[in-house]
C-alpha cells in the first residue's frame, strides 16, 4: 500500500448546499500534502469525511487503507487529528491529560517528549484552563501526536497565531516530517502551505482547481514575465509575457545593446503560488 | 504494542472524572451541600413530627438520585459536546461505550455518596434508624441511578446549548421533585397530582427507599411500581443511544 490516503470523487451536500463538489487526490506515505483555500472552500468539510466524522455523499476514500465511515479502531490508533476547533477538559494539567489520551493508544511516546516536540516544556503542570490561546492550540497537537500516529491531520493547526508562534509551529510540523509521518493540512495561508508542503491542492467552492508541488504550482500557471522600464521616462513598465525567457532576453539584450538603451529596472519573474492563489481564488 | 482493555479505559476515564470534579470545587459543593441543606430545613421545619422527617429523608435520598444523575448528566453531556471535547475523544481509539461507562459511574459515585450523607444525616440528625432493607436499598438505588443516568443522558440531546441548559433541566427536575412526594407524603396529594406522579418514575423510587430506609416493606411490596422505573430507563437508554450526537447543532 502506497498511498496513506486517496480520495476520488468525492462529493458532499449540506441540505441543498454542495459543499464539497467532486475531488480527486492521493496523499504519499512520508510526505505532506496541504490543501489550501479561503474560508468556506470545503477544506474541513474533505478533512473530516477523511478522519470519520462525516457521512461522505458520493465518491471513494481509504485512509491507510480503511475506509473511515467505519471508524475501524485499528484505523483511529494509528490517526492523529487536530480539530479546527475543539475544547478540552478545563481542570487536568498538560501532563495528566496527555498521560490519559496515550493510555488509549497500543503504543503511545513518551509524554515528556511530546511536551518537547510541541513546545510546552515549563507547562506541564499547568491546568489547561489556565493556557492561553496559542498554548491550547499546541496542546491540540500534543494530543493528536501522543499516541504516535503514522497519519497526522491537521485543519488549520495556526490560524490567530503571531508570527513568532507560527514559525515554532512550522518548525513542529517539519520536525513530524523528519519522523516520517505523512501530514495532511489545511490551510488558508499560502505562505504556511509554501513553506511546509510538499504537495499543495488549491480548493475552492468544492472543487480543487489545480495542485502540485509549490514550485510546480508556480510554473505551470504561465508564462515567464520580463519588464523593464520604458524609455519614454515617465516610468512606466514594459512587460513581455514568454514561455522561452531565454531567447526573448537574448533578442531584448541584443536590440538594447544595439541601439544603446539600457532596459533600467529589467526583471525576469515567474508566477509564484502567491499568483495562482490570488487569480484562482480572486471573485470574479 | 498491546491495545488498552475496555476495563481499563472505563477505570481510567473514571478516575480522570473524579480528579476533575474534585477540582471543581463550586460544583464539588453544591453536589453535596444541596441535599444536606434541604435536609436541615425540612428537618427544621418538621423538627416535631417523626412522621414528615420519615417521608423527607426517604425523599431527599430520592432526590438526590435524581440530581446526582438526570440533572448531572444533562449538565456535562451538553457542556462535552458544546465544548468539542466529546469530537475530540471521538477520534481517539477509545470507544464510546468506554467513555460514557467512565462518566456514568463518576456520576453514580456521586450518588452512593449522597445518600450515605443522607441515610447518616437521617439516623445522626432525623431519627430514622439505619436501613431495615440493604437489599431493597441497593436495588431501588441501582434501578433509579440507570433508569435517571439513561434519560439524563437521552434530555441532553434536547438542549439546544449550554447556556439553555439550566432552564430546560429545571423545568423537568422542579416539577418532577415537587409532584413525587420528595417533600410531602404523596398519598397525601390531589388525585390527578398522584396519577401524574405515579406514570413518572421519581415516586416509584422513593417508594422503595422509603420502604428499604423507613418501612421495611421488602422488595416484593411495589413490583409494579418498580416495573414503570424499569420501563422509563429501558426508554432513556435507548433514547440516549439512539439521539447520540458528538457535536452540537448549528443554527
Ligand atoms: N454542518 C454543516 N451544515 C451546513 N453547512 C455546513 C456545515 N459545515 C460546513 N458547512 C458549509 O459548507 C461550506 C464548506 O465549509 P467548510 O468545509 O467548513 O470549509 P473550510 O473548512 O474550507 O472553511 C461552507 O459554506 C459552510 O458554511
Ligand atoms: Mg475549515
Amino acid at each position: 500500500m502506497e498511498n496513506a490516503i486517496e480520495v476520488s470523487g468525492l462529493r458532499k451536500s449540506y441540505g441543498d448546499y454542495e459543499a464539497v463538489r467532486g475531488i480527486d487526490f492521493t496523499v504519499r506515505r512520508g510526505e505532506v500534502f496541504g490543501l489550501l483555500g479561503p474560508n468556506g472552500a470545503g477544506k474541513t468539510t474533505t478533512v473530516e469525511i477523511l478522519e470519520g466524522y462525516r457521512a461522505r455523499g458520493e465518491g471513494d476514500v481509504a485512509v491507510l487503507g480503511f475506509d473511515p465511515e467505519q471508524r475501524p479502531r485499528a484505523m483511529r490508533e494509528r490517526v492523529g487529528i487536530v480539530l479546527q476547533s475543539t475544547g478540552i477538559y478545563r481542570h487536568v494539567t498538560v501532563r495528566e491529560v496527555l498521560e490519559h489520551f496515550g493510555s488509549l493508544y497500543p503504543a503511545p511516546r513518551a509524554v515528556d517528549e511530546v511536551i518537547g516536540l510541541v513546545g510546552l516544556t515549563g507547562k506541564e503542570d499547568q491546568r489547561a484552563r489556565r493556557l492561553s490561546g496559542g498554548q491550547l492550540r499546541r496542546l491540540d497537537l500534543a494530543l493528536a501526536l501522543v499516541g504516535d500516529p503514522e497519519l497526522i491531520f491537521l485543519d488549520e493547526p495556526t490560524t490567530g497565531f503571531d508570527p513568532a508562534a507560527r514559525h515554532a509551529a512550522w518548525d513542529t510540523i517539519r520536525s513530524l516530517k523528519a519522523l516520517g509521518k505523512t501530514v495532511l493540512l489545511t490551510t488558508h495561508y499560502l505562505d504556511e502551505a509554501q513553506e511546509l508542503a510538499d504537495r499543495v491542492a488549491i480548493i475552492k467552492d468544492g472543487r480543487i482547481i489545480v495542485e502540485g508541488s509549490p514550485t510546480e504550482l508556480g510554473a505551470a500557471s504561465g508564462p515567464y514575465r520580463i519588464a523593464y522600464r520604458a524609455d519614454n521616462g515617465d516610468g512606466t513598465f514594459v512587460v513581455h509575457e514568454t514561455d522561452d525567457p531565454t531567447a526573448l532576453l537574448h533578442e531584448l539584450t541584443e536590440r538594447a545593446l544595439a541601439s544603446g538603451t539600457r532596459l533600467e529596472g529589467l526583471s525576469v519573474t515567474r508566477p509564484t503560488l502567491e499568483d495562482v492563489y490570488l487569480e484562482l481564488t480572486a471573485d470574479a | 504494542m498491546r491495545e488498552p482493555s475496555l476495563a481499563g479505559m472505563i477505570w481510567r476515564q473514571y478516575r480522570l472524572e473524579r480528579r476533575m470534579f474534585w477540582r471543581n470545587p463550586s460544583a464539588a459543593f453544591f453536589n453535596f451541600l444541596l441535599p444536606l441543606l434541604f435536609l436541615a430545613l425540612f428537618g427544621a421545619v418538621f423538627s416535631a413530627h417523626q412522621k414528615d422527617l420519615n417521608v423527607i429523608v426517604p425523599g431527599i435520598a430520592g432526590m438526590s438520585v435524581v440530581s446526582t444523575t438526570f440533572t448531572a448528566l444533562a449538565y456535562n453531556m451538553t457542556f462535552l459536546r458544546e465544548q468539542g471535547i466529546l469530537k475530540r475523544i471521538r477520534g481517539t481509539p477509545m470507544p464510546s461505550g468506554a467513555y460514557l461507562g467512565g462518566i456514568a459511574l463518576s456520576a453514580v459515585t456521586n450518588t452512593i455518596i449522597q445518600v450515605g450523607i443522607v441515610t447518616v444525616a437521617g439516623k445522626l440528625f432525623f431519627g430514622v434508624d439505619w436501613p431495615r432493607d440493604w437489599g431493597e436499598l441497593v436495588v431501588y438505588v441501582a434501578v433509579g441511578v440507570v433508569c435517571f443516568a439513561g434519560l439524563g443522558v437521552a434530555f441532553s440531546h434536547a438542549i439546544p446549548n449550554f447556556e439553555s441548559t439550566a432552564a430546560y433541566v429545571n423545568a423537568v427536575f422542579l416539577p418532577l421533585i415537587f409532584v413525587s412526594g420528595v417533600f410531602y407524603d404523596s398519598a397525601k396529594a390531589p388525585r390527578f397530582l398522584r396519577d401524574i406522579a405515579e406514570a413518572l418514575p421519581l415516586v416509584h423510587v422513593i417508594d422503595g427507599l422509603s420502604g428499604a430506609m423507613v418501612k421495611g416493606t421488602g422488595l416484593g411490596h411495589n413490583a409494579p411500581g418498580l416495573g414503570v422505573v424499569v420501563l422509563w430507563g429501558a426508554a432513556g437508554l435507548w433514547l440516549a443511544a439512539r439521539g447520540f450526537s458528538w457535536e452540537s447543532r448549528r443554527n
